[in-house]
């Protein structure tokens, strides 16, 4: 490379050819950064500004108010109950989508006929539009109307109250989101099981290991990589649910009595429906700096190298 | 090359004519509506009539969805844009005001006195700081709706006059599968539909218990008498069973399990009287809100959509604003308003109509109008929260509804201080 470059001839304005490609490609990788910068970082800059004013978004005025709005927001008991929500949705959905994921990856990868087909069925819901998904879903739900409780009551069981029981209402909406993610976790899982080479596993059956033990000293290593992207960016899915709680309890968003509310729907509850953007904006400051810090943990637990 | 030019200068020319004017003083002003196909036509004849009779001036008439109104006109105030004459909901007002966004109604153009005298007394949400701020072209109310089909093969001879028959009459339409499943509501309750609305200012007023102090900033509903109107309300879901909350999933669930013939009763808005007219396939029927007693003091919830003046009408643009305005609520436009819009008349000598008051839809309606009531909300979403979950708290936790109710008081209360603290006492 380094020889063609000198080779080749000076263009106009002095530029080597080498170089004057590199101009273009930093030009063309402008592009998307001034984009990015124009619709991510300015704004979520000006929401930092927001969360230290008072600003009920008609008002043309936005006193400075310093922490008030993270005071008021410490106090608020809605915002706790959508802060432990969140925690919960995080806890609840991940592993049950992680395990069943990995499940169905090492079943697909068992199989030889059909695997495509499963593969693409398994992928469906994720490219399912997810408002459409979330109200089929509900009427699944509904108490009186719905087929699930129809069911429970034809092999014997007490209908159940689903997303009017307060109870239940967070992880009714949790399983919808599990059934979303889970073709794309399986697909991201079968990418990482294909990538561990064959040599390592078949080594390990001629010293003898078998089952579980291959599962747990070879594929779950060698699969690490694919654990934590898998871990950080479903964590991100699920500290940022919005969609699917506001479609599936539209009458009372968030409800029964705020038992699915969560973060992202409280701070729009807040910010379009209440006018309070300064404690939207608070909010929101709030969940970046969880987000960031439990993605960085993610990574530094997680991500330990494996080598064989 | 020569045929490029050719184009740009007659576009600019065809462009700049317009602008040009013909040698007329012109002023534009600017009027925002949501989205409503009728209110939609109807504005855009009425602003015809209205340039007719006053050359000078020019109206754009611009309307978004109704789910974007309210951020659309709240992202287009700080970017020093938006309109003149401006559509709010009524329950808006008041953080309109606030900010400064809405100037009140000048005295002379609408003198309060003539205010009072001529519209219906719901209206007078709209008054703070002894102003008025906004004014509307039509009002709403609350009604029943029945399904005509049910009552008969139930034997229910006529609409409920009293909440006693009212639930006999729910208990007797409503139908359930072999599991005890409901398959027809006899009513169809909504918390969060209109029933919040009628738990505030009909059954806590009828039970005994006025809602809000006069000043509009005390609750005062969690007293003994509100909380037995909150245990009769949630009792029709928990005990007598004739509704269940989200029966219908979805917005507006109530409306579309009515529609479907899947509720015998419903109470809702003279809004709601076109999608029901359009949608129901059953015989049906509307009739006025029932009482606690027969013969008992009526109530009822008032609401609309207002006009305001902005502050952004300035000079000769607020002069002709003001023309606007009053055009806009004119007895002529309200009578326009009923027939092509089927909102009911703001004018109490409109309403006052033998005609409108017999007819069977507009009629429980406007009867309701002399005595109903706009709950001065400052914070409507979250205000309608704390009662839904009032309800919720006694139907899913068994919560004695006094308790439920004076949890609630306290929410709302907090929600009330935070707007009177802001506000310099008059």
């Amino acid at each position: 490379m380094a020889t063609q470059v000198a080779a080749a001839r000076p263009l106009r304005r002095g530029l080597r050819i080498g170089q004057q490609r590199a101009l273009w490609a930093y030009l063309f990788l402008a592009v998307p950064l001034l984009f990015f910068a124009g619709i991510r970082i300015l704004p979520a800059i000006s929401s930092l500004y927001i969360s230290v004013h008072e600003w009920n978004i008609v008002s043309p005025n936005r006193p400075y108010v310093g922490g008030a709005n993270f005071q008021t927001l410490a106090a608020d008991p809605r915002f706790a109950r959508a802060a432990i929500n969140t925690v919960r949705y995080v806890l609840v959905g991940i592993p049950a989508q992680m395990v069943l994921g990995l499940g169905l990856a090492l079943l697909l990868q068992r199989i030889v006929r059909f695997r495509g087909l499963f593969r693409a069925l398994y992928f469906m819901p994720f490219i399912t539009p997810i408002v459409a998904a979330s109200w089929v879903w509900q009427w699944m739900y509904s108490v009186h109307l719905g087929p699930l409780n129809k069911i429970l009551q034809a092999v014997g069981l007490p209908a159940q109250g689903f997303l009017r029981d307060p109870g239940q209402a967070l992880y009714a909406v949790a399983a919808m989101v599990v059934w979303q993610y889970l073709g794309f976790q399986v697909v991201i899982f079968l990418a990482g099981l294909e990538a561990i080479p064959r040599v390592y596993l078949e080594a390990a059956e001629v010293d003898g290991a078998t089952g579980w033990r291959l599962f747990w000293r070879i594929t779950l290593p060698l699969l690490n990589p694919t654990l934590v992207f898998s871990a950080v960016y479903s964590t991100i899915v699920y500290l940022q649910l919005f969609t699917q709680v506001l479609n599936m309890t539209f009458q009372d968003q968030g409800g029964p009595l705020a038992s699915t509310l969560t973060l992202v729907l409280y701070v729009y509850q807040l910010g379009f429906q209440r006018f309070k953007m300064g404690e939207a904006a608070a909010a929101t400051a709030i969940l970046f700096v969880v987000i960031l810090a439990i993605t960085l943990l993610q990574m530094r637990i997680l991500s330990k190298p494996v080598e064989y | 090359m020569k045929r490029i030019w050719t184009a740009i200068i007659v576009g600019a020319v065809v462009l700049a004519l317009p602008a040009a004017g013909i040698g007329q003083p012109r002023v534009t002003i600017t009027y925002w509506q949501y989205f409503f196909e009728s209110k939609v036509k109807l504005v855009d004849q009425l602003i015809a009539q209205f340039e007719a009779q006053y050359p000078g001036v020019k109206v754009a008439h611009e309307h978004f969805p109704y789910d974007a109104y309210n951020q659309k006109v709240a992202s287009a105030v700080p970017a020093g844009q938006g309109p003149d004459v401006i559509n709010l909901f009524y329950g808006w007002v008041p953080l309109y005001v606030d900010s400064g966004y809405l100037q009140s109604l000048p005295l002379d153009a609408f003198p309060p006195v003539q205010i009072e005298r001529d519209y219906v007394p719901m209206i007078r949400a709209s008054k703070l700081d002894g102003k008025y701020w906004a004014i509307p072209t039509a009002v709403r109310s609350l009604a029943m709706f029945y399904n005509a089909d049910l009552f008969r093969s139930a034997a229910v001879v006529r609409p409920p006059v009293t909440w006693e028959e009212f639930q006999a009459a729910a208990e007797r339409m409503t139908a359930r599968d072999d599991r005890g499943r409901i398959t027809t509501m006899g009513f169809g309750v909504a918390p969060s539909g209109q029933d919040h609305h009628l738990l505030r200012e009909v059954l806590f007023r009828q039970w005994g218990a006025a809602p809000y102090s006069a000043d509009n900033r005390r609750v005062t509903y969690a007293t003994a008498a509100g909380a037995e109107a909150l245990r009769w309300y949630t009792e029709l879901i928990t005990k007598s069973k004739v509704g269940a909350i989200d029966f219908f999933p979805g917005a507006g669930g109530y409306r579309n399990a009515f529609m479907a013939g899947r509720a015998g009763m419903i109470v809702d808005g003279s809004f709601a009287i076109g999608a029901i007219r359009r949608g129901t396939r059953a015989s049906w029927g509307v009739a006025t809100l029932p009482g606690r007693t027969v013969g008992g003091a009526p109530s009822n919830f008032g609401s609309y959509w207002v006009h305001g003046l902005t502050a952004r009408a300035q000079g000769p643009r607020r002069e002709a604003a003001i023309q606007f305005l009053k055009f806009l609520v004119s007895e002529q436009t309200q009578r326009l308003w009923l027939d092509a819009v089927g909102e009911l008349p703001a004018f109490k000598r409109l309403v006052d109509d033998p005609r409108l008051g017999a007819d069977p839809v507009m009629g429980p309606f406007v009867s309701a109008l002399p005595y109903a009531r706009a709950t001065f909300f400052v914070d409507e979403a979250a205000q309608r929260q704390v009662l839904v979950d009032a309800v919720n708290e006694v139907v899913l936790n068994n919560k004695p509804p006094r308790q439920a109710l004076e949890e609630s008081a306290a929410k709302e209360q907090k929600i009330l201080d935070e707007f009177w603290a802001k506000r310099k006492r008059p």
